[in-house]
């Protein structure tokens, strides 16, 4: 069986003179596996994220998503791929804030058929479905917008959307730097059962070395990537984090 | 469909600057539309003012001032045509009907139009409809007078009432030793005709027997009562209308008036004259348009200037939908549907304000100016230009959803971190 994710001697280089590039000689995980990736700011973690989901396409080496060559393909069907394959759940602001938490939820299945396939008719019911197992009271999940959801609240509704339609990746990007200690080892809790639940594979980023005993395997991004180039990011990253 | 539904919440949630965008371009659209209407409603106005009049003649001058002065009682002639002149016209043998038109009096800024009764038979307005009276009737004595609905309205005259002429356009000589009855008013017609009082040719005459260039003759006074005794045949008349018999011998007479040896005349067709007249206006209606056209230009650029200024706040929301697999093809759509919903909201906001506008104003036109509007159901052209300017609007559109898009390319998810 095929590995969830693979990366191959992957080099990557953002445009422009003195980029920052990214190169990892080898990365797999396998399915329905939980890896932690451990790295400072700066280590290269949003470009080797931007490259897993496809937002980037590597300059030379191979990434494969469930055993499907992912680099070589056009952006579009790329995008398709992340859509159908993967749930990707950011540090915070991760909703619409002016959909509701279910709208929020059901976003992918609009660009994802096979998983909205797998969902069904009833899109807002799988939705409510999963908020509710992720432990947020039935006033919250009907609120008008999601702009009036706690951070933490809105976390939940960030991983209900990544898992909706069992993509087989879960992506995480540092989701529990929002949040303090308690709500922080809840969330995790809530997390893991639901990946587990829907059989996906976790790969989970972050700073906090704390967090990483609960996961089947550690990695820090210094033992898989090499990076050059200047500083903590490229021009259009510093420009986006402003 | 998530793209509409997706750009409609993402519009709404920034209610305000929407609705401040699609309220400029709204009046913008209503702008635009209105001075379409307008200028269609004028020259619907001017084109219904003389039908079934086959040849219009006056002394030689412009075709265009001919027109203006006889129907429209705008300008005034340079020169009269001698009443032989006009009897010879009047035999000739292809001429079906003629009535002749005496101008160059007027009661409290409305035009004296002195006339025979066949204007009152002759005369067709917006098709074929003729002059109706609200009160009274025809003029059948010298001194009888019959008031077009307007000068009733705005003088508040009745039947009975007694008006005293004016000698010129704008003039302190009242021919006040001569009063006229009214006998009859009209019913409203939206023509000039309602800003017009109409007397007979014998009246005219009447008033100016003991006058001479202008002025009463000193010394030789005629009462009322005296000219009644007098030969009032008139000396000359300003303009006539004819009706043909055949549409055949129109041209032909019209050419044999334009040569006529005994004094120089001008006789015009009035569809003819009236398409010199739109030449003429035709620059100044051209500016209008082209103003207007700016006017929508402007809105349209003010709404692409808002959607660009909201894209940095945005950049978040085009992240959120990166991750769950919009391509950037999809931000781009999302835009243009963004552009697209603005215009076409402001596109029909501005159908209403232009209806309702015309509604508000429309008996204050008539009145005021004697612009009759009607109100009719937008045909296919106002919906051809309301479908222009959603296209501009959208393709407008294009300059924030290309930079939306190339944003996206840019910041991938990384915005999130």
């Amino acid at each position: 069986m095929a590995d969830a994710l693979r990366l191959d001697a992957v080099r990557f280089a953002w445009p422009g003179a003195g980029g920052f590039s990214l190169g990892v000689e080898s990365l797999c995980v396998a399915r329905g596996e939980r890896v932690f990736l451990q790295g400072p700011s700066g280590s290269g973690k949003s470009t080797l994220l931007s490259l897993i989901c496809g937002i980037v396409s590597p300059d030379a080496g191979e990434i494969a998503v469930m055993g499907e060559p992912f680099s070589t393909l056009s952006a579009r069907r790329r995008d398709r791929l992340r859509a159908e394959r993967m749930g990707v759940i950011f540090q915070m602001f991760n909703l619409l804030p002016y959909a509701s938490p279910i709208e929020n939820v059901v976003l992918p299945l609009a660009f994802a058929p096979l998983r909205a396939r797998r969902v069904g008719r009833d899109r807002a019911g799988e939705a409510r479905r999963l908020l509710t197992a992720l432990g947020l009271p039935e006033a919250v999940i009907d609120a008008r917008r999601a702009a009036s959801l706690s951070v933490g609240q809105q976390q939940r509704v960030a991983v209900a959307r990544a898992l909706i339609g069992t993509p087989d990746i879960v992506v995480a990007d540092e989701p529990t730097s929002a949040l303090d200690g308690d709500a922080r080892d809840a969330f995790l809790a809530l997390l893991f059962d639901q990946v587990a639940a829907a059989g996906a594979s976790l790969i989970m980023v972050s700073h906090d070395a704390s967090l990483a005993q609960r996961f089947d395997r550690r990695l820090t991004l210094a033992e898989i990537a090499s990076v050059a180039g200047s500083g903590t990011g490229t021009a259009a990253q510093i420009r986006g984090a402003a | 469909m998530i793209l509409l539904r997706l750009a409609l919440a993402s519009l709404g949630n920034r209610w305000i600057t929407v609705a401040l965008t699609v309220f400029a371009t709204a009046l913008s659209v209503g702008l635009f539309l209105g001075v379409e209407k307008l200028r269609s409603g004028a020259k619907e106005s001017f084109a219904n003012t003389v039908s079934g009049v086959d040849l219009i003649v006056g002394a030689r001058s412009g075709s265009v001032q001919l027109l203006l002065y006889s129907v429209f009682r705008i300008g005034n002639a340079t020169n009269n045509i001698t009443w032989e002149t006009y009897q010879n016209l009047a035999a000739a043998e292809a001429v079906d009907w003629i009535v002749p038109l005496s101008l160059g009096d007027s009661h409290r800024g409305f035009r004296v139009l002195g006339t025979t009764e066949a204007y009152f038979d002759r005369y067709r307005f917006r098709g074929d409809r003729g002059l109706a009276f609200a009160e009274g009737r025809r003029f059948d004595d010298v001194f009888d007078a019959v008031l077009g609905a307007d000068v009733a309205a705005a003088l508040g005259y009745d039947l009975g009432a007694e008006i005293v002429v004016a000698h010129g356009i704008a003039s302190f000589a009242r021919h006040d030793d001569k009063p006229f009855t009214v006998v009859g008013i009209l019913e409203k017609t939206g023509t000039p005709v309602d800003r017009t009082v109409h007397v007979s040719l014998a009246g005219i005459e009447a008033i100016h027997v003991d006058w001479q260039g202008g002025a009463r003759m000193p010394g030789r006074s005629v009462s009322a009562a005296e000219v009644r005794t007098m030969d009032l045949t008139p000396r000359a008349v300003t303009a006539a209308l004819i009706g043909v018999e055949s549409k055949l011998a129109l041209l032909r007479l019209q050419r044999a008036i334009n040569n006529y040896p005994d004094e120089p005349l001008l006789a015009v067709l009035p569809g003819v004259a009236l398409q010199e007249l739109w030449g003429l206006v035709g620059v100044a209606e051209a500016a209008l348009a082209g103003v207007s056209v700016m006017v929508v230009a402007t809105a349209l650029l003010g709404m692409v200037a808002m959607i660009l200024a909201g894209l940095q706040e945005r950049r978040r929301e085009m992240a959120i939908l990166r991750a769950v697999g919009a391509g950037p093809r999809t931000i781009l759509g999302l835009l243009l549907a963004e552009a697209a919903i603005i215009s076409t909201a402001g596109a029909a906001l501005g159908l209403v304000v232009v209806y309702g506008g015309l509604a508000l104003a429309q008996s204050w036109l008539d009145r005021t100016y004697g612009l009759y509007v009607p109100i009719t159901a937008p045909g296919g052209e106002v919906f051809m230009i309301l479908g222009a300017i959603v296209l501009a609007g959208t393709a407008i559109g294009l300059v924030p959803a290309i930079r939306a898009y190339r944003m996206s390319l840019a910041d991938g998810m990384m915005i999130g971190n």
